[in-house]
Order: structure tokens, then C-alpha cells, then sequence
């Protein structure tokens, strides 16, 4: 029979559902959880984190996960777990993880810590080597932006995953890696697939772009939900791999949500650009061919995937900080209540431009008349209230500051109909901008360190 | 009988972000729907639709195995994630709006989907 393993993601953001872990391995039969955190941005508030404390930036939601994980490491001995929770600090994450892991008496875990990724502390012999950083969806040059940076990170490929599956690790801890790296590493290392096999790379590499969002591949934001879906306990997504390849999307038993050929076409098409060019820094995917099909409850087969050779450079997510930005809100109710809180917007930020500032960039926004896509959405009856949003974005603090004053104002120097100001006064955020870029793969590489729990925790 | 349908009678979608452009996957229901889908939701209709948020190119994509095709709209999303202003910074609403786009009623439309025949 050939040899298969189930993969699944229990986290597709930090941030998700804390006790997906330990429901999707009570019940998932799996060999592998993974655990994917980091949006573009969330590694520039990682390292903004490690700038003021260097034994932060990694993703603290993961402890936690582990401490709920305990006995189920215990009672499952082949489960293995790969994340990207190490974000700006896989080995400060692979220490902490230890500590709890030594604490429940399982000193014997062995954890990897994956690094490697960071590119900003050379950025300087990088540039001056020849590397550009230019965006690569506009093509501007870096140019000033570059005193401004405060991270620089490029996304890994399955190798260092693979190398510390080898050496032993049972909970690998990434910094940045390419998503369904999450997923194609531990195929790799079970398979023993040769880094040239493009297609079964390509078919494993699919099956991470399908389960890294976590419930968006089983039922979550389908645009079909019916009544009959259960979300409140929806499963997340589970892909089994076989060796030749072959690949069947499913989820937990006993679980809610739903595995269709619409759900899962849905998360295929997700985030995605040319479909003929999927890149990630292990293979270049062809999903044009791909076909789906129902061959049980919640399974669905996924064939025809083609995979090419790997681009020769790496993507990089650069970030830099960008001033701040502010959003508050009120709502607006009753007769006219749109026009009203257009009045409303006017009033707050005629009385932030008598202050004396003048604000870089603002948008208001009516919520309640289609302006989540503004001017798209076909016209519909006047609603009996709105919310209105009122963003801004300035390289001045104090400004943002004044307009976050003058909201509650409105509740009695206002239109009529201004009610629910809650809450507290909206706080300014600093903004960290994000700028895509490459780098030449030679210059980076996985660094890989693994240690018994009771080592690192010693 | 209606001279128009909305797309959303016919297929189902899914969008999101890259970078600052934001992607926007329609799934037809079936083979009828994505043949018609192929004719009449162009780059250029796309582009139209969505011309609010000042697309500067639509771009078409294929995905006949899955009955799917994916548009490209670049320089949508006022500056993306962390920068744009909107509510919706990442593009997540774009396919449920495009569900709602007029489109010809076709003659075989009860060879197209589970909504509406």
C-alpha cells in the first residue's frame, strides 16, 4: 500500500481560534499539525516587539497552544508539529516551548529551531554586493526608505524544515518560510522525494496553499454557507499526502464546517496570481490542470498538479515605519442618517484643520451604503443608521492625537441622530508598511539548530 | 422574465490581497456557466465594474479544471494592509460584490447553476 500521512493546520493567522490545536489532533489521526502565524506584516510588529526586549518576537500565542498540547504529546508519541511561530526569534520561542515541555516532564522532546531568514542585518553587503531590493510589483528603488527599515525577511524554503525532521526534531520552530513549506517539509522528509521532483513537490506545496488559512478551506468565509454548515465547532482542514503524490483535502470527524470541491476551489483561487506560475521558494506550481472531486463526506480528491523548477531568487518582506494612522468611529441614526454623518465628518475635520493641522491622508467612510467596496456595490434603500469611519494617516503623532478628540464632541455639538460613541478615545498606531522585494537564494540559507527540550531549558 | 442575471446566480467567489493589488477568483457552477463566463466576464468587464477603485489593469486568468477564473486587479486597495485607509484594506469583500454584477441572461441559464433556474 503506498505510504500516506495527514497533515493538519490548526492556526491560519495569529490570532485564530486557540483551542483548534488540540480539537484538530484529538480527532484528526494526524501525523503532522502545523501551525502557519505570520501575515506579511505580523513579522515587522515582531521585530518592533524585539527591539524593545530581546527576548521577544516570536508568536506567544504558540506557548499556550503547547501547554493545551501536553497530554496529547504524551498520548500520541508519533505527532509531530511544525510552525512558523519563531517569527523574529525561533531560538527565544524553541527555549520558552522547552521550558513548559521540561515543566510537564517531557524533557525528551527534541525542538528545532529554523533561522536564518533575517536579511536586514546584512542588507548594507547585500546592496553593496549588487542586490537592489526595487518592489516587485512597482519597481521603485528602495532609496531613502531603506533608513527607515525596521525589518527584512525572505521566505525560506521546506529544507531547513526537512533537515531538522532528520535530525530528530519533533516540533520544529521556523522564522519566515514560505507557507506551504509548513507542509511540504514534512512530506519530504517522510516520502524522501528528490528537491527535483517537481510535480510531487508542486502536489505537497498545493496541499499547504489549500490548508494554510485554516478554516477558509472548510466552510469558513465560503461565499455558498448554507444553514446546514456549522461553524461554531468548524473543523480545520487536514490534507492527506500520499507518496506518489496524490492528495485528499478532509477534516477532523466529528467536526463542523465542510470539505466540498466549492470550498476548496475557493481557497485554490485564494491570494493567488497567475495560476500557471504559483512560485514559492521550493518549486514553481502549475495549478491550471488542477481538478477536484467528491469521493466521500468531506473528502475531496485534488489531481493534475505540475510543478516546475524553483526560482532563482527569494522573495523578501521588507518593512519600514510609515507615521501613524487613527480610525474612530460613530454611529449615525435616523432619517437621512447618511447625510448626516457626511455632516458629521465634516464638522470633526473641519475642527482638526482650525487646530492647526493638516492632515496627510484621510477617508471617511458611511458603513451601512456599500462603502466596504466604495462606489461598486449597486445602490440599495437608505439605511436607518450608519456607522461612520473616519481614518487617517499622518507623520505626526500629535495631529492624529487632536482628531482623536474631537469624536465624542459630536454627541452634543453634532448633527441630530449621533449616538454610540463606546469605548475608549481611538489611540493613534504606528504603521509599518510592508515592501516586497528578492534576493539571490545563495545568499541565504536555513540554519538549523536541534536540542532536547531539557537542553534548550537548561 | 428578466433580460439580466447576476453573476452570483451562477457562480461563487473568492477574493483577497497581493500587496496592493487585490486578486478576485470567480468558480462557475458549472461547464455551461464557465463556457458563458468565458465570453462575457472579459478583463475589460471586469475592469469596468471595479472601475470605482481605479484599477490601473485587470488581468485574466484561467482555471478550466476547476471551472475558475482568477483576475488580477492591480493598485486596488489604496495602499494595502497597513497603509490603506478602507475597512476592507485587504480586498476580502471584492468577490461578493462581483457576485452582484448584471450580466445577459443567456439562454441556456438553467444549465448553470443551483440558484435560480
Amino acid at each position: 500500500m503506498t505510504k500516506r500521512i495527514r497533515i493538519g493546520n490548526a492556526a491560519g493567522f495569529w490570532g485564530d481560534n486557540l483551542d483548534a490545536p488540540r480539537l484538530t489532533c484529538a480527532t484528526g489521526r494526524l501525523d503532522y499539525l502545523t501551525l502557519e502565524y505570520l501575515a506579511e506584516l505580523t513579522m515587522s510588529i515582531l521585530a518592533h516587539q524585539r527591539s524593545r526586549d530581546p527576548d521577544a518576537g516570536f508568536v506567544t500565542d504558540f506557548p499556550k497552544v503547547i501547554s493545551s498540547l501536553v497530554p496529547i504529546l504524551t498520548d500520541q508519541p508519533g505527532l509531530r508539529i511544525v510552525t512558523n511561530a519563531g517569527g523574529m526569534n525561533p531560538s527565544r520561542c524553541a527555549q520558552r516551548v522547552s521550558e513548559i515541555l521540561a515543566g510537564a516532564g517531557l524533557s525528551e522532546v527534541t525542538v528545532a529551531a529554523v533561522a536564518g531568514d533575517d536579511v536586514l542585518g546584512d542588507l548594507d553587503k547585500h546592496i553593496a554586493e549588487g542586490e537592489q531590493f526595487s518592489h516587485f510589483e512597482m519597481g521603485q528603488s528602495l532609496g531613502s526608505l531603506r533608513e527607515q527599515l525596521i525589518s527584512g525577511n525572505a521566505y525560506l524554503g521546506a529544507r531547513g524544515i526537512v533537515q531538522a525532521l532528520a535530525g530528530g526534531a519533533r516540533i520544529v520552530i521556523t522564522g519566515r518560510v514560505a507557507d506551504a513549506s509548513l507542509t511540504l517539509g514534512p512530506s519530504v522528509h517522510e516520502f524522501g522525494w528528490k528537491w527535483d521532483d517537481w510535480d510531487r513537490l508542486a502536489a505537497a506545496t498545493v496541499a499547504g496553499h489549500v490548508i494554510e488559512c485554516g478554516a477558509q478551506a472548510t466552510g469558513g468565509i465560503y461565499s455558498d454557507l448554507t444553514e446546514d454548515i456549522s461553524l461554531a465547532d468548524v473543523g480545520y482542514p487536514i490534507a492527506e499526502i500520499s507518496e506518489d503524490g496524490s492528495l485528499v483535502i478532509t477534516k477532523p470527524d466529528d467536526s463542523g464546517g465542510t470539505v466540498s470541491v466549492g470550498s476548496v476551489a475557493e481557497q485554490i483561487v485564494y491570494e493567488i496570481g497567475d495560476p500557471a506560475h504559483y512560485l514559492t521558494p521550493d518549486v514553481d506550481v502549475d495549478f491550471t490542470q488542477v481538478q477536484l472531486s467528491q469521493t466521500g463526506d468531506d473528502r475531496v480528491s485534488l489531481t493534475g498538479v505540475r510543478g516546475g523548477p524553483r526560482p532563482e531568487t527569494l522573495k523578501v518582506s521588507l518593512a519600514y515605519r510609515d507615521g501613524y494612522k487613527l480610525e474612530g468611529t460613530l454611529v449615525v441614526a435616523g432619517r437621512d442618517a447618511a447625510a448626516k454623518a457626511r455632516r458629521a465628518a465634516d464638522v470633526i475635520l473641519e475642527r482638526v484643520k482650525r487646530a492647526g493641522h493638516d492632515l496627510d491622508r484621510t477617508n471617511v467612510e458611511l458603513l451601512g451604503t456599500g462603502d466596504s467596496v466604495p462606489g461598486v456595490w449597486p445602490a440599495q434603500a437608505e439605511p436607518w443608521e450608519v456607522v461612520l469611519r473616519i481614518t487617517a494617516h499622518d507623520p505626526s503623532r500629535d495631529a492624529l492625537s487632536r482628531l482623536s478628540r474631537e469624536f465624542a464632541p459630536l454627541v452634543t455639538s453634532g448633527p441630530p441622530g449621533v449616538t454610540g460613541y463606546t469605548g475608549a478615545r481611538p489611540k493613534p498606531q504606528q504603521v509599518l508598511a510592508y515592501w516586497p522585494t528578492t534576493i539571490a537564494r545563495s545568499r541565504v540559507s536555513a540554519e538549523v539548530v536541534v536540542k532536547r527540550a531539557g537542553e534548550w531549558s537548561a | 422574465m428578466n433580460a439580466t442575471i447576476q453573476l452570483g446566480d451562477i457562480a461563487h467567489a473568492r477574493s483577497g490581497d497581493k500587496g496592493n493589488h487585490a486578486n478576485v477568483g470567480i468558480i462557475a457552477y458549472t461547464q455551461a456557466g464557465y463556457d458563458f463566463l468565458g465570453q462575457v466576464l472579459t478583463e475589460a468587464k471586469m475592469a469596468e465594474y471595479f472601475l470605482p477603485l481605479r484599477p490601473r489593469a485587470v488581468e485574466r486568468f484561467e482555471l478550466p479544471g476547476i471551472l475558475a477564473y482568477n483576475f488580477l486587479l492591480q493598485n486596488v486597495l489604496a495602499g494595502g494592509a497597513s497603509r490603506s485607509l478602507r475597512v476592507d484594506s485587504q480586498g476580502k469583500t471584492l468577490g461578493l460584490a462581483a457576485l452582484e454584477m448584471n450580466l445577459p441572461r443567456p439562454p441556456n441559464l438553467s444549465e448553470m447553476g443551483p440558484k435560480k433556474p
